[in-house]
């Protein structure tokens, strides 16, 4: 087995004890400060804004598909936001992200207009897609976000092709690819990991654990539940476990993975530990017959933003009013986000056919 | 010049190569093996393992790698050693390759092409030979080629490989070894156009890849009985060209569609329905198919030939909608 450990940033610094809890890959304190050393206060509020954007942005929508303003299925990011933000900080704007269906987040962070994701997601014209996608196929060609796909393991395949390309090519760029652990066991991700690994391909596998493949908990669908990785590091694929609420984290170990995989090292992969606040979907309360409102509720105390907020707080480097700035900002881009969708025509059925054929 | 359609689909690959180096090839044994088949004879050594990529024997892993290179910018050329192996691909191909320039509202294209030997050889087995064409016929977003001379195997597939969409170019295994006159130097053939193999005024008959062949030998026969039958190839299956086949249909008033893939649901009857809509009061009998019986491919020699149409029972197709049976 490879032992990633090495590698990541906080064991330089500290010996694994002090550095890392192994059981919950929590940093510690010290870690902390080590890590924000290096950012400034406007670093900080910035992936704290990311994060907040999400969310706000995301219980929005949750309230456009009680109004029947989106329709369809709708899948929240709420509690996951860390993963995206602190991965997508670590990456160049030409460097490729592609993920699965719950796609907002990654396509937000990747710096997507809010209003255009969501008029994606009511249906419009003005979407990201010209309302051809929705909200499990959001596009971003110009931000290098390459889409959200909707079959289970599906497109990590793509992901690896992306890295291909950019190898072939010899382009110095990374493809990041997020997915669920429910994706692990498929047999379209065993094949794209050993490709992949088997030509050293520059692609980041994230595979972001919340625990649940929809209402299945990881225990009855994973061999190795344990540790997912396992199935990465089976073909030789480094890999790393990250606490997936704690941005600090993600960003820190990410930023060293990137300079790993651009540099031509093949491959890796990070189980970031995650929990997902809401159901799997709007049609699934957040808790029922397959997980208990205590244990919703014990995760949401680890809320990825109250986190960030506690860590800004704890080393003096923002007071509390900093912040309300930041919540004011946010909700103005997302009410002007669906007003913007609201107010968008809806596409011409004359454009039914458009796009089906590169020539149409 | 005198070439076989192998060599025929390996020059037009040759050709693209030298002339864009963002076309490769990928596939099982495309490399160092020289290709299942031998189509890719000589790839490894002009253009090296960086653009002829041996893939591990996962037809979904690396046609979805294909995919995502196609979405960054490369033409991939997949190989598929037998297009049997698309169906262990055909989330890739159809939910994927066809859907993400749609879904995307035009941001993202996917130009590649997705080749390999299609329908029954001799007594492979019912894993090994079947007509898929319809299958891949049935999605919006994918092009459909199936070629049956060497002329046609190369400027259709130069033409795929110029295709910004992605192309199922469908070859004919038992078709590889047989040769053909094949223009010199560079040419391309659109997609999406029909050709007349053999003209004729009393009976259409349309008919494609390892078929046309079967269908020339039934009409050369009802030649001797005097009927004069015209066999119509589609080559490219999608888009279909109707014009041609609905021209010939107005002249001749009969039409026999002959196809090695299973009846029910079959690609003949779409063509059918298209010419009754288009052309229905020109029509003096009713459409005829020829096809494969609706089997898995039985193993048997005996069994497996009657599962698949020969030229006997195109000629009897044909003398039933003349009346003359």
């Amino acid at each position: 087995m490879c032992s990633p450990r090495a590698l990541h940033p906080v064991f330089y610094l500290f010996p694994a004890p002090l550095g890392i809890d192994r059981r919950t890959s929590r940093l510690s304190r010290p870690v902390v400060a080590c890590i924000m050393s290096g950012m400034d206060r406007d670093d900080l509020l910035s992936l704290y804004r990311q994060m907040l954007l999400i969310r706000r942005f995301e219980e929005k929508s949750a309230e456009m598909y009680a109004l029947a303003k989106i329709a369809g299925f709708l899948h929240l990011y709420i509690g996951e936001e860390a993963i995206a933000v602190g991965a997508i900080a670590a990456l160049r704007p030409d460097d490729y992200v592609i993920s699965a269906y719950r796609d907002h987040g990654h396509c937000l962070a990747r710096g997507s207009d809010p209003g255009k994701v969501m008029a994606e997601l009511f249906g419009k014209a003005t979407g990201l897609c010209q309302g051809k996608g929705g909200s499990m196929h959001l596009v971003d060609l110009a931000n290098r976000f390459m889409g959200g796909y909707a079959i289970v393991g599906g497109h990590i395949p793509l992901a690896t092709g992306l890295a291909f390309a950019t190898k072939y090519q010899k382009q110095d760029l990374v493809t990041v690819c997020f997915f669920g652990e429910g994706a692990v066991p498929s047999g379209q991700a065993h094949e794209a990991f050993n490709l992949a690994a088997l030509w050293k391909l520059p692609v980041i596998f994230i595979c972001e654990n919340n625990r649940y493949g929809m209402g299945t908990p990881v225990k009855r669908a994973v061999a190795l539940y344990d540790n997912v990785a396992e199935a990465a590091r089976s073909y030789g694929i480094m890999a790393e476990r990250v606490d997936g609420m704690d941005v600090l984290a993600m960003r820190a170990l990410m930023r060293t993975v990137v300079d790993q995989v651009r540099a031509g090292h093949g491959p890796f992969f990070i189980e970031a530990m995650t929990y997902r606040f809401m159901g799997h979907s709007m049609a699934d309360p957040s808790h029922g017959h397959y997980r208990s409102k205590e244990e919703v509720e014990e995760h949401r105390r680890r809320d990825p933003l109250v986190l960030l907020k506690q860590q800004i707080l704890d080393q003096a480097l923002c007071v509390e009013a900093d912040f309300k700035p930041l919540e004011q900002g946010v909700g103005e881009i997302v009410a002007a986000a669906v007003k913007f969708a609201d107010e968008s025509p809806f596409p011409d059925p004359a454009t039914l056919h458009h796009d089906v054929m590169v020539e149409d | 010049m005198l070439l076989s359609y192998r060599e025929a689909l390996n020059q037009a690959m040759r050709e693209e190569m030298r002339r864009d180096s963002r076309i490769f090839l990928i596939g099982e044994e495309v490399g160092y093996y020289q290709g299942a088949f031998k189509v890719t004879k000589g790839f490894v050594e002009e253009f090296g393992p960086q653009r002829v990529v041996d893939t591990p024997i996962t037809e979904a892993g690396f046609t979805g790698l294909a995919i995502g290179a196609a979405m960054a910018g490369l033409q991939p050329i997949v190989e598929l050693m037998t297009m049997n192996f698309g169906i262990v691909a055909l989330d890739q191909i159809v939910n994927n390759a066809a859907k993400i320039r749609y879904m995307s509202g035009g941001q993202l294209s996917v130009p590649l092409v997705i080749r390999g030997p299609g329908s029954a050889a001799h007594q492979l087995g019912a894993q090994h030979s079947q007509s898929l064409e319809a299958w891949f016929c049935h999605v919006p977003g994918l092009k459909v080629v199936a070629p049956s001379t060497p002329q046609d195997a190369k400027g259709l597939l130069k033409s795929a490989i110029r295709d910004q969409n992605p192309v199922i170019f469908i070859e004919a295994q038992l078709l590889y070894g047989t040769k053909g006159e094949v223009a010199e130097g560079e040419y391309t053939i659109p997609l999406g156009q029909a050709d007349v193999k053999r003209a004729g005024t009393d009976v259409t008959v349309v008919a494609y890849s390892k078929m046309l062949v079967v269908a020339l030998e039934a009409a050369e026969q009802l030649s001797r009985d005097g009927l004069d039958v015209e066999v119509i190839d589609p080559r490219t299956l999608k888009p279909l060209d109707l014009d041609t086949i609905v021209d010939s249909v107005k002249k001749t008033g009969r039409l026999v569609i002959v196809e090695e893939g299973w009846r029910f649901c079959g690609l003949g009857a779409q063509i059918a329905e298209s010419v009754y809509a288009a052309a229905f009061d020109y029509l003096d009998a009713p459409i005829v198919r020829v096809t494969g019986e609706e089997v898995p491919m039985p193993y048997s020699r005996p069994l497996e030939d009657a599962a698949i149409p020969d030229a006997p029972r195109v000629v009897a197709a044909v003398k039933s909608v003349c009346g003359a049976a």
